[in-house]
């Protein structure tokens, strides 16, 4: 039984004609102490997908459909009051940008110790040695003198590494990073991403990395999502999936990685750009913008098929599995 | 934070500085003080006699610093009217009108923090599109007609609460003359302190409402909420301490406004307050009574502004001053 599992997961945006649909019919399952990653340009449903998990859409977004299992409990149908005991204590987060993450007028310490008596009944002395204990645990110099300070005293890499220390005061079971070290500069980004694996594998923590940077995947995520237009595409080992990538959209998102054009080139670039919610193409959504895109893409969106390497929706890969087919059945005869 | 008091204590002696000219020009540009002492009977060499002798051929900067001598040992000149120092005359009266503040203030208060907040928790609830039409009301009615209403309701029709006056009040150390501490000064009190509130609430009403609205999409709530806290510490602590910055802010200047409209509600209710006195000082031509109700009034802008600051630096730490803390 997997810790985490969402099926058939549809999220729409209330509007006052028609509902629009920001999440198509989204499936993952996540393993204790798995770390998965979920990559797509902006606008693909990343973050939406990680915000649904936690039951934290802004309005007007819902969840339509589809179920979301922890640990076998269905999470889609609980009271506000059951929710505010998963959150933080079961499934943390840690957002994107940390300047605007802590509230500017309360202290660190006092972010801290609120967040741990919300969920365990601990008296402030002990709450705050708990604090401190964790301010340590990520490697924040002098911590019981960051306890008492304010978020505007901190660099950007100190305030994430708080922001992952409040992550783990509960020993939570999942962690979902959304973009963790986009707004960090590069130098802090490794180190972020270190201590995060490190941190998960440590305490056996299941994470969920939200990023749009196939290099941090590499580093951290032993499997990996990709998604488009609000669907999952390709899903498999994150090795594989960088090494040989099946669908047409993951290939070109590694493409366009820096280091895959040559010095002087330009830049590689997938075509076109993503359909807006109200504008979604028929068919498999990534037609528009395919370079093997044929008729009945146009028409019916692909079907998952597992292609020997990953899990991927795609016509074309179908297509040619189909053709070797025959073969790999006669090499079964033999 | 002692440095960061001492210099806006600096900018507050400046602004006064400025104050003090103004207060200063009026009382000598208004009318002639000689004629004003002597009349008409007396010959021209005499009149020039007295000019001489009262300083008033001198240069007007010499004349400025004489008045600015004589305003820091606490003379303002004498009222025409009292025949008394213009502060004493004032001073009687301050007790009166900074009790009515503090009443109107402390409605303000206690309406429109929980109604802004509610209507930015719940913005399609009936009751905060009640609470909006209602703002939009009190902002466009004059507080004339909100006092008359309100005397005619409360003091005519139904006569349960005086119209006008003070009523009884209770000498305090035998400085300070005050109505809130009994049945009848508190009674007095009601009608003109609930008009004033009627008038400020609907801005606060208003302010509270949409900085909240703002401060609940931000970053640092949805992320108190995915750390599971409770709604009431979410609303409460995370978001209200950053909505009251800008209102802490708006709320300062406003308690000048409240000042203004202290002139009004007390000419109205008969309120023996200051602004009562400076609407009579200005029926009655008593230029150094209404000079120095300038000056105070300017003192309390400035006392009240600073104080603000010092709030403001409470409330938000990215204000203070590094070594502090």
């Amino acid at each position: 039984m997997s810790l985490l599992s969402v099926n058939g997961l549809s999220v729409k945006f209330k509007q006052r004609r028609e509902d629009l649909v920001a999440l198509h019919d989204v499936s993952l399952s996540l393993e204790r102490g798995e770390r998965l990653a979920i990559v797509g340009e902006s606008g693909a449903g990343k973050s939406l997908l990680g915000y649904a998990i936690v039951n934290l859409l802004m309005k007007p977004g819902f969840i339509a459909e589809g179920s979301i299992k922890l640990d076998d409990r269905e999470l889609t149908r609980l009271s506000s009051k059951q929710w505010q005991e998963i959150r933080g204590k079961k499934i943390a987060m840690i957002f994107q940008d940390p300047m605007v993450t802590l509230n500017p007028v309360l202290s660190v310490g006092d972010q801290m110790v609120e967040a741990i008596r919300s969920h365990t009944r601990i008296n402030y002395s002990d709450a705050k040695k708990l604090a401190i204990e964790k301010l340590a645990h990520v490697r924040i110099a002098a911590p019981a003198q960051r306890f008492d300070q304010y978020p505007h005293e901190l660099s950007g890499g100190m305030r994430q590494r708080v922001i992952i220390a409040i992550a783990l005061l509960l020993a939570p079971e999942i962690i979902i990073a959304d973009e963790p070290t986009t707004a960090l500069d590069v130098t802090i980004q490794a180190e972020i991403l270190q201590l995060l694996k490190q941190i998960c594998a440590d305490n056996g923590v299941a994470l969920i990395l939200i990023t749009h940077d196939f290099g941090v995947v590499s580093r951290i995520a032993e499997r990996t999502l990709v998604m488009y237009a609000g669907r999952i595409v390709e899903q498999g080992p994150t090795l594989e999936i960088i090494n040989d990538p099946q669908h047409p959209y993951t290939q070109g998102l590694l493409n366009a990685l820096p280091q895959m054009a040559l010095p002087g080139q330009r830049l590689n670039q997938i075509q076109g750009n993503m359909p807006p919610l109200n504008d979604q193409p028929s068919g498999c959504a990534f037609h528009p913008r395919c370079p093997y895109a044929e008729d009945k893409c146009r028409q019916q969106p692909p079907n998952f098929i597992f292609s020997g390497v990953s899990t991927v929706a795609c016509y074309a890969i179908e297509d040619m599995l189909q053709a070797f087919e025959p073969l790999s059945e006669e090499d079964a005869d033999d | 934070m002692l440095s960061f008091i001492g210099r806006r204590l600096l900018q507050a002696m400046f602004v006064l500085l400025i104050i003090s000219f103004v207060s200063f020009m009026i009382q000598d540009k208004m009318g002639d003080p000689v004629r004003q002492m002597v009349g008409q009977s007396v010959t021209l060499e005499q009149r020039e006699a007295l000019q001489q002798e009262l300083g008033l051929n001198d240069p007007m900067l010499i004349q400025y610093g004489r008045f600015l001598g004589r305003a820091i040992q606490g003379d303002l000149g004498t009222s025409y009217y009292y025949k008394e120092p213009t502060i004493d005359v004032i001073a009687s009266r301050l007790p009166a009108t900074l009790e009515l503040s503090f009443a109107a203030l402390v409605l303000v208060i206690l309406l429109a923090i929980p109604l802004g907040v509610f209507a930015a928790i719940h913005p399609k609830n009936l009751l905060s599109r009640a609470v909006l039409l209602f703002s939009t009301l009190g902002l466009s009615v004059p507080i004339f007609i909100v006092a008359v209403f309100l005397m005619y309701f409360f003091a005519i029709e139904w006569g349960i609460l005086p119209s006008f006056g003070r009523g009884e009040t209770t000498s305090v150390f035998g400085l300070w003359q005050s109505g809130l501490f009994n049945r009848d000064g508190l009674r007095h009190l009601l009608l003109p302190s609930l008009s004033l509130a009627f008038v400020l609430t609907p801005i606060f009403i208003r302010l509270i409402r949409a900085e909240m609205t703002d401060v609940l999409q931000s970053d640092y709530i949805r992320y108190a909420w995915a750390k599971g806290i409770s709604a009431p510490r979410i609303y409460f602590i995370h978001a209200l301490k950053n909505t009251m910055l800008p209102v802490i802010t708006v709320g300062g200047i406003q308690l000048g406004t409240l000042v203004a409209y202290t002139i009004l509600t007390e000419s109205i209710f008969q309120w023996p307050g200051m602004g009562l006195l400076f609407m009579d000082a200005v029926t009655r031509v008593d230029v150094p009574l209404i000079s120095t109700y300038l000056i105070f009034v300017g003192v309390i802008f400035v006392v009240t502004n600073t104080l603000v600051d010092v709030v403001y630096s409470l409330v938000n730490p990215r204000v203070r001053i590094p070594g502090y803390s």
